[in-house]
């Protein structure tokens, strides 16, 4: 049985089967090639190989050519995210403020490195370049959500948080099938 | 223009000022107070989002009616969620950071009861009896508005609020006037670009009109890829129709009927908020085919930009609208003549753009008379670091960075000082205090080894190590070279490697020389400006700062303690508490143990230098101590029946 909030956001349709018939809002010209990435990113939330093969065959370029396009851009990614991404950022302001001390703590606290996805799939961490909120370094970004003025105190509760409305699901869950 | 039209688009102009004056007047005459949250994406970080929320429940909660609005950015992120109030009786008053709390005591003591909470305000929006304005502040009185004027004050995604102020006035001037007087116009107010370069802009469309080609394009940078620069982004969220006006007059001015407005897909709310305000505008035919009546077509499309610093180059910014890797090509022929697709491009920033509108409707002397001879105008900059009041300050050019700095941004927090400004980003330099009189301008800074950039500042204090800040940047632009040039793809990662040993305590005799030298040629080797600049930041702290660069090399010790290799925490045992446990939970590694005596010592292997136990530590004591190099700090051993 899965609880409402998986079904929403943990349970996200990640199958490439939908991407050939979006892909026929595109014109086959090489211009779309971008926007065409950044819809499969949007759709899957990563670029999986499939769906590299399926661009390239679209706009009839090699494959490697798609590949190579995507992988120059920071944008793209080629792993599945978490379901609550992570997003430090190591801007100018940040840097300065100690934002790589909160990536680590990021890393540490979770076990894994910059790029990669926890074998749960609670949670990945990535790096990114600026996001624009400088005045309130150090920034890191969990979802779509912007957190201010981050501190390594502030990165533990923030997990726990996540882990404590896991576990509170859990035991809800628990509760429905007794 | 054709004149028979004249007075056709006039009345097409007039309908929608007309309807724009009615809708302001509506909100203005209003009985009800008015409340303006700022809402751009600083406003909503700093929580601007939980603030409105709590505004709509309190007001109903206490059954008061009220007009709730949101608005942009006021560029003063150091004060978000900011809430400018209109209650009939009083002046409108700035609020600074609006906690939902403070929200519902704003709704209960302000609009029920009367009282303006004297402790949370920070002053009225005009002169009057009863509360100090704001304007007595120098972060107020000494910044000139002048392109950010109407951001914060407007809402960014009603079309006719930009109107009633005197939005899309200056298209209208236009049509009146031949398009080789635009460009007269633009090249008489001295307006440079603002990407950093400082073409002089009215140049640039002359050349552009002068392309041959019956299609020209036009595109608006908006690629902000500047860590710690956000003044296009703030622009573009606050007042969107202030860049589209800019760009249809230059597209009126060389000819042009198609644009691009590359954004940085990073940017998710100035998307949203473009893409609406694109739509609106030509909803009220003020783009797309025939603009009010005019016979003048102009369309624009947006385009993500997919985060690669590179493209803030123009030949590379082109080949990204491709489908291209973004790489530069080398120049002649410059975009102006053979761009995008071969056609003649012209690209400008999105600040370029937002000048536009004003000296056409103000007038080239006008905007001649602000700033300095070589430079006019105003310019946009992001402060941030170390510096009280951060955010987006607009200044006249030729104002000294010390007023900037320490008059309007209110200088350096915690009691620390000032060692050096960032400016100019990964392309720019640090300067020490010594600059601090360097009139902010495009050749003076150029002087200096800095550089204006594309608006980007960054204020350090003294516990900033200058060779950890140079190998950040280095970092930065290693990762971001496209990879075309030899020099710029493996110089800076050698570039990097050197500084990476010396703030880890491995640096050797002869590295100065090899980063000079190195830096060097790669300044030469290299075809854009990514690679042309990127060495500047190593160049200028290696200029100014060198004897810090000597410290870690010979002594392995980092003066300023930021390179954390080089540094490490101790707990003084004369200081410390007995008993006292404050640092404990803070230690995220669990690496603070107690002594025999209950005191508290740092296990030196564990401990990952976060500083967090410095912070934690209560001010009375001020036990702990940071020393360069780490092995001064004297051993505590863990107590054994402890462990």
């Amino acid at each position: 049985m899965i609880s409402m909030e998986q079904n929403k956001e943990g349970e996200r349709d990640l199958s490439t089967e939908k991407i050939p018939s979006r892909l026929q809002s595109f014109e086959r010209e090489r211009k779309n090639l971008i926007p065409i990435l950044q819809m499969v990113q949007q759709e899957l939330a990563y670029i999986p190989p499939e769906a590299i093969q399926m661009v390239a065959e679209h706009l009839e370029i090699a494959a490697s050519e798609v590949y190579g396009v995507a992988t120059f851009y920071n944008q793209f990614r080629f792993n599945p995210p978490g379901k609550h991404p992570v997003k430090v950022c190591l801007g100018t302001a940040c840097h300065v403020k100690g934002g790589e001390i909160i990536m680590e703590n990021f890393a540490r606290k979770l076990g894994i490195q910059d790029g990669d996805t926890t074998a749960d799939k609670e949670f990945s961490i990535e790096r990114v370049a600026c996001v624009g909120c400088c005045a309130l370094a150090p920034v890191a970004l969990v979802g779509e959500t912007v957190h201010g003025h981050m501190a390594p105190s502030k990165v533990e509760g923030m997990i726990l948080g996540f882990q404590i409305e896991k576990e509170k699901e859990r035991r809800e869950k628990g509760g429905d099938e007794s | 223009m054709n004149p028979d039209l004249y007075d056709e688009v006039r009345q097409a102009f007039t309908t929608l000022t007309e309807e724009a004056k009615n809708r302001r007047n509506a909100f203005r005459e209003s009985p009800l107070p008015k409340i303006r949250v700022g809402m751009a994406t600083c406003g909503i970080a700093s929580g601007a989002l939980e603030t409105k929320k709590a505004f709509e429940d309190a007001l109903a909660e206490y059954q008061v009616k009220a007009l709730l609005k949101c608005v942009g950015c006021m560029g003063h992120c150091y004060a978000e969620p900011v809430v400018v109030i209109e209650n009939p009786g009083f002046p409108p008053i700035l609020y600074y950071k609006v906690t939902p709390g403070k929200a519902r005591m704003i709704v209960k003591s302000f609009l029920l009861d009367g009282d303006p909470l004297f402790e949370h305000l920070l002053g009225a929006m005009e002169a009057n009896d009863l509360i100090p304005p704001v304007a007595d502040f120098p972060r107020f009185s000494r910044e000139k508005k002048v392109v950010t004027e109407k951001c914060g004050l407007i809402d960014p995604e009603d079309i006719y609020d930009y109107i009633a102020s005197g939005g899309y006035a200056g298209l209208l001037k236009a049509f009146h006037m031949r398009p080789q007087e635009i460009i007269q116009e633009v090249e008489d107010s001295g307006l440079r670009g603002r990407g950093g370069a400082g073409f002089p802009t009215g140049r640039k469309w002359g050349l552009a009109q002068s392309a041959k080609g019956d299609e020209k394009i036009v595109i608006c940078n908006g690629d902000e890829g500047d860590p710690g620069a956000y003044m296009d982004r703030t622009l573009l969220e606050s007042n969107p129709h202030q860049v589209i006006e800019g760009m249809a007059l230059c597209a009126y001015a060389v000819g042009a009927t198609k644009a691009i407005l590359y954004v940085r897909a990073e940017y998710p709310l100035a998307i949203k908020i473009l893409s609406k305000a694109l739509e609106h505008a030509k909803k009220c035919g003020l783009l797309g085919k025939n603009i009010l009546g005019s016979g003048f077509d102009f369309e624009i499309n947006l385009f993500q930009g997919s985060g690669a610093f590179v493209c803030g180059e123009e030949t590379a910014l082109i080949a990204s609208i491709e489908g291209f890797r973004g790489m530069p090509r080398v120049r002649p022929p410059y975009p102006v003549h053979a761009g995008l697709w071969g056609l003649p491009t012209l690209i400008n920033n999105v600040k370029t753009f937002a000048s536009i509108p004003l000296i056409l409707n103000n007038g080239s002397a006008w905007y001649r008379a602000i700033g300095t001879e070589g430079s006019s105008g105003t310019a946009i900059f992001s402060v941030v670091g170390d510096v009280v009041h951060a955010g987006l300050v607009e200044v006249p050019l030729g104002m000294d960075l010390k007023t900037l700095i320490f008059d309007i941004c209110g200088g350096i927090p915690n009691k620390k000082h000032f060692k050096a400004l960032q400016i100019g980003g990964p392309s720019g330099g640090c300067l020490p205090s010594d600059f601090l009189d360097t009139p902010i301008d495009f050749d003076s800074l150029k002087g200096v080894g800095a550089m204006m950039g594309s608006g980007g500042m960054v204020v350090m204090d003294d516990e900033t190590c200058m060779v950890d800040v140079a190998r950040y940047f280095l970092d930065f632009t290693q990762k971001e070279s496209c990879g075309k040039c030899t020099f710029c793809r493996i110089g800076t990662f050698h570039l990097l490697r050197i500084l990476d040993r010396i703030t880890k305590g491995g640096g050797r005799e002869d590295d100065l020389e090899l980063l000079e030298a190195l830096a060097q040629d790669v300044q030469k080797g290299s075809l854009c400006g990514l690679g042309k600049t990127a060495p500047n930041p190593v160049i200028t702290s290696l200029r100014y700062f060198r004897e810090e660069y000597e410290a870690h090399v010979k002594e392995k010790r980092c003066p300023s303690g930021g390179c954390r290799t080089l540094t490490a925490f101790y707990i003084d045992l004369q200081k410390c508490a007995r008993g006292c446990d404050a640092c404990v939970g803070s230690c995220p590694v669990e690496a603070i143990f107690t002594t025999r005596d209950r005191k508290k010592g740092i296990d030196q292997a564990l401990c990952v230098k976060c500083g967090e136990c410095m912070v934690a530590c209560p001010k009375e004591y001020s036990a702990v101590k940071k020393v360069s190099p780490p092995h001064l700090a004297p051993v505590v051993e863990r107590h054994k029946e402890n462990s």
